[in-house]
C-alpha cells in the first residue's frame, strides 16, 4: 500500500494539502505575529525525517508586526535556492513553551524522488530496516537540480 | 456533503477559493462621508489641530494627503484604479525644520492616519537614527539595515536625522549602502511601508543635494516652521495642564519675558526649550516649598508656579548684564 501516492515529503503542517499561495502564506504568518511568534526561513536539500536542522536563511526575524517582512525574506530564499525546500518556523518565546509552534514547507524541488527501504542484514537472521532518501545519493547542491 | 475547501495534491480537484480580500471595511461607500465614517480619520484629524499648536503649513499638508487617500479609496470602490492593481501613491515624506518643532509627535499622528485610511496595515512607527541602519564592518550593513525595514514593514519608518546616513568626507562610509537599500525598498515595496526622513533643514538639503535618488523618491517635503512666542506660550500652557501644574498671578508673564530672551540665545529649540525651562521651574518651585518645613501644603501650593521660579533663571542674569 502507497500511503503518500504523491510523492510528495509530508512533514510539518498543512503538508497534505496542495502548496500553500503565497497570500495564504502571509495569513498563516499574520496569524502567528498575533501571537507574538518570531519566523524564521530555513532551506535544505536533505528531506529525511530525521533530518531537524535545516540550514537557516538569515537570522530568526523578532519584533515584525507585519507579514510583509517574513515575505521578503521568503523571497530572497527562493530567488536563491528555487530547488531546494524552505520551510518557515514560528518561534514561540513565551515562558515555559520556547520552543516552535509552526512549521510548514512553502518550497519544494520540481521532482520528489522519495525515499528507498533498505535492508540491512545483521547478527543472525535479523534485519535493520531503514530510509534513505534518492536524492541525497547526489552530492549536495546537484540534488534536485534535473 | 459540500466540497472540501482543499483538493488532494495528484487529484484533478478543483482549486481551492482564494482568501478573501480584507477590503470589506470600507467596500461599498460613494460618499466621503462614509469613508470618514468608516475610517473614523475625522476625530485624529480634530485631534491634530487641538493638541498641536501651530504648524498651519504641516496640518494644511497632511489634510491633503488625507483628502487624496479618500477619494483613491472612492475611486477604487467604483473600479476607477489602474489595471486593478491598487494605484498606491508614494507616500515616502521628508519633514524639515528646527529642533523641537513637533515632527516626531507628527511622524506619530501620521502613522495613526495613514492606518485608519488603510494606507499601512499596522501602523506602527518604528524610530531609528544611523546607528541602528549603519554597520561597524564590512557586510554588516545590509543585514542591519534589512532587518529595521522589516520590522517597520506594515507602519512607518522614521528615520531622525537622516543627513548622517551620507558622510561625504568619507567615500568608504557604510552609509552609502544602508541608502541603498533603503532605496530599492521605498521603491518596491511602497505598498508596504512608509519612510518619514527627519533633520535640520540646511543639512537636509545638502543630504538630498548629494543624493537626487532620495530627493525624487520622496513625494511630500514638509516643513515645519519655528513656533511665535504666543504658540510656544500656549505650548507652556498645555505642558503643564498635562502635569496638572498652572501658571500663578504673573507667572505666565515672567514666562512670556523669559522666551523673548530665550529666543534671542543660541541653541533655541522651540518646544524642547519650553519643556526644559518648565521643569527648571518645577525644581525651583520644589525648593521654595521645602524650605517652609512647617506650612501645611495646600493643592493650590503644590499646582502653582510662581513668578519668581521663573524670574530666578539664568537667561534674565545674562540678558541683564
Amino acid at each position: 500500500m502507497m500511503t503518500n501516492p504523491t510523492g510528495r515529503i509530508t512533514q510539518g503542517q498543512f503538508s497534505f494539502l496542495p502548496d500553500l499561495t503565497d497570500d495564504e502564506i502571509r495569513m498563516q504568518v499574520d496569524y502567528g505575529l498575533g501571537k507574538g511568534y518570531a519566523w524564521s526561513v530555513e532551506y535544505t536539500d536533505d528531506p529525511h525525517p530525521r533530518n531537524t536542522y535545516w540550514e537557516m536563511f538569515g537570522m530568526p526575524m523578532f519584533d515584525l508586526k507585519d507579514a510583509a517582512g517574513v515575505m521578503m525574506e521568503l523571497t530572497n530564499c527562493r530567488k536563491t535556492f528555487p530547488n531546494h525546500y524552505i520551510r518557515l518556523m514560528a518561534f514561540d518565546s513565551t515562558r515555559g513553551t520556547e520552543s516552535i509552534a509552526m512549521s510548514f514547507i512553502v518550497n519544494r524541488p520540481k521532482t520528489e524522488p522519495g525515499f528507498g527501504l533498505v535492508r540491512q542484514e545483521s547478527e543472525g537472521r535479523n534485519i535493520r530496516y531503514t530510509v534513505h532518501s534518492y536524492a541525497t545519493d547526489n552530492p549536495e547542491a546537484e540534488r534536485y537540480s534535473g | 456533503m459540500s466540497n472540501p475547501l482543499y483538493s488532494i495534491p495528484g487529484t484533478p480537484a478543483s482549486a481551492p477559493a482564494p482568501p478573501a480580500a480584507d477590503e470589506a471595511a470600507v467596500a461599498g461607500a460613494r460618499t466621503v462621508n462614509e469613508v470618514l465614517a468608516q475610517s473614523q480619520i475625522e476625530a485624529v484629524m480634530d485631534e491634530l489641530d487641538r493638541d498641536l499648536v501651530g504648524l498651519a503649513p504641516v496640518k494644511q499638508r497632511i489634510r491633503d494627503i488625507a483628502a487624496l487617500l479618500v477619494i483613491d479609496k472612492l475611486r477604487a470602490n467604483l473600479g476607477l484604479a489602474a489595471d486593478g492593481k491598487r494605484t498606491a501613491p508614494s507616500l515616502h515624506m521628508s519633514f524639515t525644520g528646527n529642533p523641537g518643532t513637533g515632527k516626531t509627535t507628527v511622524a506619530l499622528r501620521i502613522a495613526e492616519i495613514l492606518h485608519r485610511l488603510g494606507y499601512v496595515r499596522k501602523g506602527h512607527v518604528v524610530s531609528v537614527t544611523r546607528d541602528d541602519l549603519v554597520g561597524q564592518y564590512i557586510g554588516h550593513t545590509a543585514p542591519k539595515t534589512k532587518e529595521v525595514l522589516k520590522k517597520a514593514m506594515g507602519g512607518v519608518l522614521f528615520i531622525d536625522e537622516a543627513y548622517y546616513l551620507y558622510r561625504p568626507e568619507n567615500e568608504r562610509d557604510y552609509g552609502q549602502e544602508a541608502i541603498e537599500i533603503l532605496l530599492q525598498v521605498m521603491e518596491n515595496q511602497r505598498d508596504d511601508l512608509v519612510v518619514i526622513l527627519a533633520g535640520y533643514k540646511d543639512r537636509m538639503d545638502t543630504f538630498f543635494k548629494s543624493n537626487p535618488g532620495m530627493s525624487s523618491r520622496i513625494a511630500h517635503h514638509i516643513d515645519f516652521p519655528d513656533y511665535s512666542g504666543d504658540e510656544l506660550l500656549q505650548i507652556a500652557d498645555r505642558m503643564l495642564a498635562e502635569q496638572r501644574y498652572r501658571f500663578g498671578e504673573g507667572a505666565r508673564e515672567a514666562f512670556a519675558r523669559y522666551l523673548e530672551h530665550r529666543m534671542k540665545q543660541p541653541h533655541f529649540a522651540n518646544a524642547r526649550s519650553v519643556r526644559n525651562a518648565l521643569d527648571r521651574a518645577r525644581l525651583r518651585a520644589a525648593s521654595r516649598l521645602f524650605a517652609d518645613r512647617e506650612r501645611v501644603l495646600s493643592e493650590a501650593d503644590l499646582t502653582t508656579l510662581m513668578p519668581d521660579d521663573i524670574l530666578a533663571s539664568r537667561v534674565f542674569q545674562a540678558a541683564d548684564s
